[in-house]
């Protein structure tokens, strides 16, 4: 099978993005100036017979409780008292609501109480991180197929839903937009009647919630240098992410009127203000515990039911809890579809003269995160080349469809598919090799992809990447009859702003517990944070206890998303260690009544002029007959950029390269992946295992929307295929029969040791690669994605008729 | 053992006949005696009736393999089994393959750690007593009868390259203990 090249990296995953999750404006400097507070750096040493643990693959923090089943997900938890919440909804996807009738079922066995709209403050109480449109529960309307209108809290899940049913709810289905054709017509339903949005809000009419527009150079005037001139349509379905664990959350009210929320939530910061912000309690008085997340993909990054389930437990006096069917989840989270048109110019020789898109984003009924994702995923649409003129015109097209939130990548792999499938276009008409396309124009280090004011560069060595993904899938041999090879390289920026505080304590004992609110949703952010304390103080993995998701206890971060965790995180944790050090060399000094200035400090060290002493002796000598601990804080703080597109420069790209060898089954259209490369610039590898399995995890994500998922609705927009019956992921059966992937380490990026953000890379342009390597199979091209087996197997119909008449 | 069903313990009599089934199992090599509606499956009993939420939630239809434990030491979905319908089985769950060992951990479980194969670990219950099944059919698996034979069980995370590198460790390691 496959093996495994060396690997990379670290991770913390997740998903996405920074600024739009602080719902306030960035913090930026009166100068404009990014001031970037990352400590980054190399890692020092100290004697030559301390551990490091830092770069080896050590085994998951927490991974025994994951393999017998001791590990404690949302609903596996137990409180006392606890009440159960059934929701109520409509098999319409799109109505006005003129009646709940709760009266009936407010009488039957075991219920607590009813609650609709008309049991909240008016105006109903909305949240959001860039609108705050979303309504605690459905407002008069239902805007979307699952969209709750009523919820029942009763002593059981059964007597709840009995009585969920039993709920009347008088409505009329209205015209809904479904697609982007149906929302961007001229005579359009509109989601958002006009009058709920701002005055000065030119799309008020319309569906358009936002726009992007990214230009330089003048594509009018471009296309007269082109020698080849490419221009098609692109396709990017909806998918959802499919988490195994569904989601869900438990409120509990307090004695001191506050709540205590518990949510599998990759931003429990975020979480724990919105619910004071619409309860208006203080921050102090809410408490969020966020059990590890059982997957979350950027679909468990923003509130959802916790806002109604505060209210119920505040209504009820008792615990509430709800646990989410997968149908449910689906009617939760998604990525936005897309529509791209791009039109291409290249020389003769193969060098792109400009790029012109246009990007709609087909995002739902609530404006969640989907701004950000168009915004910051058309941001890189023209890719990680070297173009002159560029112009990307985007839209976040509101729809009567489930929300469209942050998912693995953000945006970027939607346009990635046009963009690389352009390049593709362009070298087929020129008659060059793909590898060689993409070396001719491919940015090298310090050349900028973006260009204007705000200028961005590359920063790796990003053809390393792109050769070795060729060198990997052997792209100069002979290509074995009947299969294609595709390459295709993308990048995405990591978070452009943003906050992460830590503390460490270090005990009398040598064992230490650090406090870091990063969500471990499968990333591994805990072993991460296990690994870099273990080597900075000098102490063992085993005497490290990392806690997290706890808000009472646990200092702020601003969020797990934008694979920014290793970086933001990574250089807190860092921090407090250091900061550790330092107050032991202070009071050792005070202690023995040294000159600090005789005194440094190093990695589990702390050097004096007789010679290096482990920290903990010197932590003793220091302390003294007292005892105590030290407590380390840390902080990682990057500002915002003042003007910025994004709001800021991002703090690292993740740069990919995906190289794909494939066979199509001429008679049935069927794709049997013969190689998968992935190649990550990754910076350092703290966790080589880690990083092997979040690119592979990745990897397998990308061939999903590849090659079998999609959501399809009906013509009245519910969703045809909710549930794991007819949604398809990969399965064992769908992994490529050899899938490699392999980290470029350069030690260059800002997080601890040289580290970079990983793990959506491996999903950017696996449409790419695959989508190229199918077409030079079959010589027939497609450009909407997934490519299942029925589309291929039409295209190839398609061509042969065309052949024959 | 016998406990209430915190979950259900009431049931609306208007949707189901108020009659309780009286399940008498071995679960994890001790006895259990509950007693269910006939509706109820084996993975709510198992996680809300005997505590063992090991077996995880997910699609609840058969397709993710969540929730597989063995019955009678065949795999199965417990999604998909009535409690009633366990009456007099024998019945292992994750939490009951790793008893024997000083450390809690089976050979299986170990390899799972050492490969890599876990991530956020939600759908690992359910791998763990799929891969046991198969090895105990099928003490030294090919790659693609492990692909096979585990493509009921879905994992979001990892990629499942990890998961086959598991089993085909496991497998070695009992190769050697023969």
């Amino acid at each position: 099978m496959t093996e495994h090249a060396s690997r990379t990296e670290v991770s913390t995953t997740t998903i996405d993005d920074d600024r739009a999750m602080t719902g306030a404006p960035l913090d930026s400097d009166a100068a404009g100036a990014m001031a970037v507070a990352l400590a980054g750096g190399e890692r020092t040493t100290g004697d030559g017979d301390q551990a490091h643990h830092v770069g080896t693959s050590v085994l998951r923090y927490g991974g025994a409780d994951r393999v017998t089943g001791k590990q404690k997900f949302l609903s596996d938890l137990t409180f006392p008292d606890t009440a159960h919440v059934a929701l109520v909804t409509l098999p319409v996807a799109c109505a006005t609501i003129t009646d709940v009738r709760t009266a009936a079922a407010a009488v039957m066995p075991g219920v607590l109480t009813v609650m609709s709209a008309a049991d909240l403050p008016q105006p109903m109480p909305r949240f959001g991180v860039s609108h705050q449109d979303r309504p605690v529960i459905a407002d008069g309307q239902v805007r979307f197929h699952g969209e709750a209108v009523a919820a029942v809290v009763a002593e059981t899940l059964d007597q709840a839903e009995a009585a969920a049913r039993a709920v009347e709810v008088s409505y009329e289905e209205t015209d809904g937009v479904f697609d982007l054709d149906q929302a961007t017509a001229p005579d359009a339903a509109l989601v958002v009647d006009p009058s709920a949005r701002p005055a000065d809000d030119e799309h008020r009419e319309s569906n358009i919630l936002e726009t992007a527009l990214y230009e330089w150079g003048d594509v009018a005037t471009a296309a007269a240098q082109a020698h080849v001139v490419v221009e098609n349509t692109y396709t990017f379905p909806m998918v959802t992410h499919f988490p195994i664990e569904p989601g869900g959350t438990v409120v509990t009210p307090t004695e001191d009127g506050g709540l205590e929320v518990h949510s599998p939530v990759q931003h429990p910061y975020l979480l724990q203000r919105t619910i004071a912000t619409l309860l208006e309690l203080p921050l102090a008085k809410v408490r969020v515990f966020a059990p590890d997340p059982g997957g979350a993909f950027g679909g468990k990054q923003t509130p959802k039911f916790e806002p109604l389930l505060a209210f119920l437990a505040l209504k009820t006096g008792r615990t509430c809890r709800l646990v989410l069917s997968l149908e449910q989840t689906f009617q939760t989270m998604r990525r936005a579809g897309c529509r791209v048109v791009a039109r291409t110019g290249f020389t003769a020789d193969g060098c792109l003269v400009f790029h012109e898109l246009e990007c709609d984003y087909l995002i739902g009924a609530y404006a969640d995160v989907a701004p950000r994702v168009m915004t910051k995923g058309s941001y890189v649409g023209a890719g990680p080349y070297r173009i002159p003129h560029v112009r990307t015109a985007s839209r976040a097209v509101m729809s009567n469809t489930t929300p469209s939130t942050a998912f693995r990548g953000f945006g970027c792999p939607q346009v990635a598919w046009a963009t690389e499938s352009q390049l593709d276009a362009g070298a087929r008409e020129l008659g060059l090799d793909s590898l060689e396309i993409r070396r001719r124009n491919l940015i090298h280090r310090g050349e900028a992809f973006f260009r204007g004011p705000y200028e961005a560069t590359a920063d790796g060595d990003w053809h390393q990447s792109l050769e070795k993904a060729a060198e990997l899938i052997g792209w100069d041999t002979p290509l074995p009859a009947g299969r294609g090879r595709g390459i295709a390289v993308a990048i995405k920026p990591g978070a452009t702003s943003g906050l992460s505080q830590s503390l460490v304590r270090f005990l009398a004992d040598g064992s230490a517990i650090a406090y870091a609110g990063t969500s471990d949703m499968g990333q591994g952010a805990r072993t991460l944070w296990q690994q870099i304390v273990a080597d900075e103080l000098g102490t063992g993995l085993d005497k490290v206890t990392v806690v997290s998701g706890d808000t009472g206890v646990v200092p702020f971060d601003l969020q797990t998303s934008a694979s920014r965790s290793t970086v933001f995180m990574g250089n807190a944790v860092l921090d407090a260690c250091r900061d550790i050090r330092r107050r032991i060399l202070s009071l050792y000094a005070d202690s023995t009544g040294s000159e600090e200035d005789t005194l440094s400090e190093a990695p589990g060290l702390l050097v004096t002029p007789e010679g290096p002493l482990p920290l903990l002796e010197a932590s003793r000598i220091a302390l003294g007959s007292l005892g105590g601990e030290f407590v380390g804080q840390g902080i990682a703080r990057m500002r915002g950029r003042k003007g910025h597109p994004l709001g800021g420069d991002a703090a690292f790209y993740e740069f990919n390269c995906t190289a794909i060898e494939v066979e199509v089954d001429l008679d049935t259209g069927e794709l049997l992946l013969h190689k998968h490369i992935s190649v990550s610039d990754v910076g350092t590898e703290l966790n080589p295992t880690q990083v092997v399995s979040q690119d592979e995890g990745a990897s397998i994500m990308g061939l999903g929307h590849s090659q079998m998922e999609q959501l399809l609705l009906d013509d009245r927009g519910l969703i045809r295929n909710l549930g794991a019956l007819d949604y398809r992921i990969p399965t064992f059966k769908d992994v490529p029969i050899e899938l490699v992937t392999h980290g470029i380490e350069n030690h260059d990026g800002p997080g601890p040791y040289g580290s970079k953000g990983i793990s959506e890379g491996a999903l950017l342009c696996t449409a790419g690669a695959l989508g190229a390597a199918a077409s030079q199979a079959t010589g027939v091209v497609i450009r909407d994605l997934p490519l299942t087996p029925e589309r291929v197997w039409t295209a190839l119909q398609q061509a042969l008729d065309q052949t024959t008449t | 053992m016998t406990t209430q069903d915190s979950r259900h313990s009431v049931r609306n009599a208007a949707v189901v006949p108020d009659e309780l089934n009286e399940v008498e199992c071995t679960v994890n090599g001790a006895r259990a005696r509950f007693s269910v509606p006939p509706h109820r499956t084996l993975m709510d009993a198992l996680r809300y009736q005997l505590d063992l939420t090991g077996t995880k939630t997910c699609c609840a239809e058969g397709e993710c393999g969540a929730c597989t434990v063995l019955v009678d030491g065949v795999g199965v979905n417990s999604c998909l089994m009535l409690a009633a319908e366990a009456d007099g089985s024998t019945i292992t769950t994750v939490e009951g393959l790793g008893l024997d060992t000083p450390s809690g951990l089976s050979d299986l479980q170990e390899s799972f750690l050492e490969a890599g194969a876990v991530q956020c670990g939600f759908c690992i219950p359910g791998q763990v007593v799929a891969a046991e099944y198969l090895l105990r059919g099928n003490p030294s698996p090919t790659v693609e009868e492990i692909r096979e034979g585990m493509s009921g069980n879905l994992c979001r995370c990892a990629g499942y390259q990890r998961i086959v590198a598991a089993v085909q460790m496991t497998a070695r390691k009992r190769s050697h203990h023969d």
